[in-house]
């Protein structure tokens, strides 16, 4: 694994006996000892600490130091409203290219004189490429390369990052905060990708282990992996990039049309503007032919990525895919996303899956699979 | 007890074949979610696949490790398929076979050559 890049954690993770595999250019925890199915509920009913430094953080600073120029600027790129986005509140949205598909999904926050954002890590140099290539002229782009990225999930999370900072009991779901701590300034929004409430905190490298030990001490936080992350991610319902949605997928296939407000709409103060805007709009007015959806099988056979999906036992033609699929350990049976036509999307839906060559009934279900707890 | 490469572990138990999975293997899967069992009183033959089995990670197959009948399955383990971690070796059997030559077994590995095998 030499070509991999290590985050500023790798250390603390072997310590605490992570099993590491290569995930997009680095090496990383899948596990600890605890295990996958445990460290999902554990995050669940108590905290869980993750590693997400591999991720992108990205300042775009305005140029004439009005953070409204650059929020103009990132709406060229994104479907989203960033000028609606007020100071300390945090934002989804998707880098759109030019036929309307995803090129990588991403937080953005206003932080009052500039914007920060998260990024997927296998997309951020293309997404740091495209940003630098159309946002130059009123925007620097500064790529954050001496801080560490931290997720603290779970109903646990808010008194363990408490006994850090007080602020962080005074935050609601997606509000930012620069906040000065003993490990330096801590960069907080109270965000995640489990469906838990949570925090994710960015904090200087030379800080990030003795931070990381830190919340470590605090009652019921452990170090959780990418293995329980994915889970934990797919019973919340939400999106991993490069399965559930690509460059060949639109936001409004993905059923991520919530993630665009009605200002980047038809008849919106500023409608279109960004990469695909033809496509996407049109597809908000008239529907799309396949829809991203959830689905839930029958038996107990998880149904994974690239099973082939069936309008009927017999069908000879699919009419979908599954994009992701495991074992939901908190709802306690297997459960996927993926695309179907739109007349198969409805929520109740029965469905065939192809499994070692059987059809296996399922159906279409709403997500997440297990309600979000976030504190709105 | 016997062992194949294919990290499964055999055990004479009177005119039966018992056979499940290592402990190294279980460990390797990672937490099992899933497991779907061969139907009872079918011949097989070596290497077919008889048992289903999905983890957290992903979904792997169980091969017969010899010719024979299968002749009983560990219903247990569809309802609590986790079982396989916690006692691959005992509790967590998977089916038992009759066979007419248990010779089959001479050439596979003892519990220390096994051992030397997953190093």
């Amino acid at each position: 694994m030499s070509d991999l890049k290590r985050t500023q954690l790798f250390d603390l993770h072997v310590e605490l006996g992570a099993k590491m595999v290569p995930f997009a250019g680095y090496e990383m925890p899948v596990q600890y000892p605890l295990g996958v199915m445990k460290e999902h509920i554990h995050t669940r009913e108590n905290a869980g600490l993750f590693d997400v430094s591999h991720m992108g953080q990205v300042i775009v600073r305005p140029k004439s130091g009005n953070v409204a120029d650059a929020a103009l600027a990132l709406e060229t790129l994104v479907p989203v409203s960033i000028s609606a986005l007020k100071e300390g509140r945090q934002r989804y949205g998707m880098f759109t290219n030019d036929d309307g598909g995803i090129m990588d999904d991403l937080m953005i926050a206003n932080r009052g004189d500039q914007l920060f954002v998260v990024v997927n890590a296998a997309c951020k140099g293309a997404d740091i490429a495209h940003m630098r290539a159309h946002m130059s002229d009123q925007c620097d782009i500064d790529v954050i390369e001496d801080r560490a990225l931290l997720a603290l999930q779970g109903p646990l999370a808010e008194a363990a990052l408490a006994s850090i900072t007080s602020v962080a009991t005074e935050m609601k779901f997606m509000d930012v905060v620069i906040a000065p701590s003993d490990f330096g300034d801590l960069w907080i929004s109270r965000s995640g990708y489990t469906g838990e409430d949570g925090y994710e905190i960015s904090v200087a490298q030379d800080q990030a282990i003795a931070f990381s030990r830190a919340l470590l001490a605090q009652n019921g936080v452990q170090p959780i992996g990418l293995g329980a992350r994915d889970s934990l991610r797919l019973e919340a319902g939400l999106c991993l990039y490069g399965n559930d949605i690509d460059e060949t997928t639109s936001p409004v296939e993905a059923s991520l049309h919530w993630a665009i407000q009605k200002a980047r709409r038809a008849g919106g103060d500023r409608a279109g503007g960004f990469p695909g805007a033809d496509r996407i709009l049109k597809e908000l007015e008239n529907g799309t032919s396949r829809l991203r959806v959830g689905i839930l099988p029958d038996g107990r056979a998880p149904m994974r990525a690239h099973t082939m999906l069936f309008a009927s036992a017999d069908a000879t033609e699919p009419m979908g895919e599954i994009t992701s699929g495991a074992f939901g350990p908190t709802i306690g049976k297997p459960m996927s996303m993926g695309y179907v036509a739109s007349e198969y999307a409805a929520s109740g839906t029965r469905i065939f899956a192809e499994l070692r060559g059987k059809r296996m009934p399922a159906t279409v279900a709403d997500m997440p699979f297990r309600p979000s707890t976030y504190k709105r | 007890m016997k062992f194949t490469e294919e990290h499964e572990w055999l055990r004479i138990e009177g005119d039966l074949v018992v056979v499940g999975i290592t402990e190294h293997a279980a460990e390797q899967l990672g937490d099992v979610v899933f497991i779907e069992l061969p139907d009872t009183e079918t011949e097989v033959t070596k290497d077919e696949e008889v048992v289903v089995i999905e983890s957290v990670k992903a979904a792997s197959d169980i091969l017969a490790p010899i010719d024979g009948e299968i002749v009983e399955v560990n219903e247990m383990l569809v309802d609590d398929p986790g079982k396989v971690n916690e006692d691959p070796q005992n509790d967590a059997w998977f089916f038992k076979m009759k066979t007419d030559d248990l010779s089959q077994l001479d050439d596979m590995m003892d519990e220390a050559a096994y051992k030397a095998f997953i190093g």
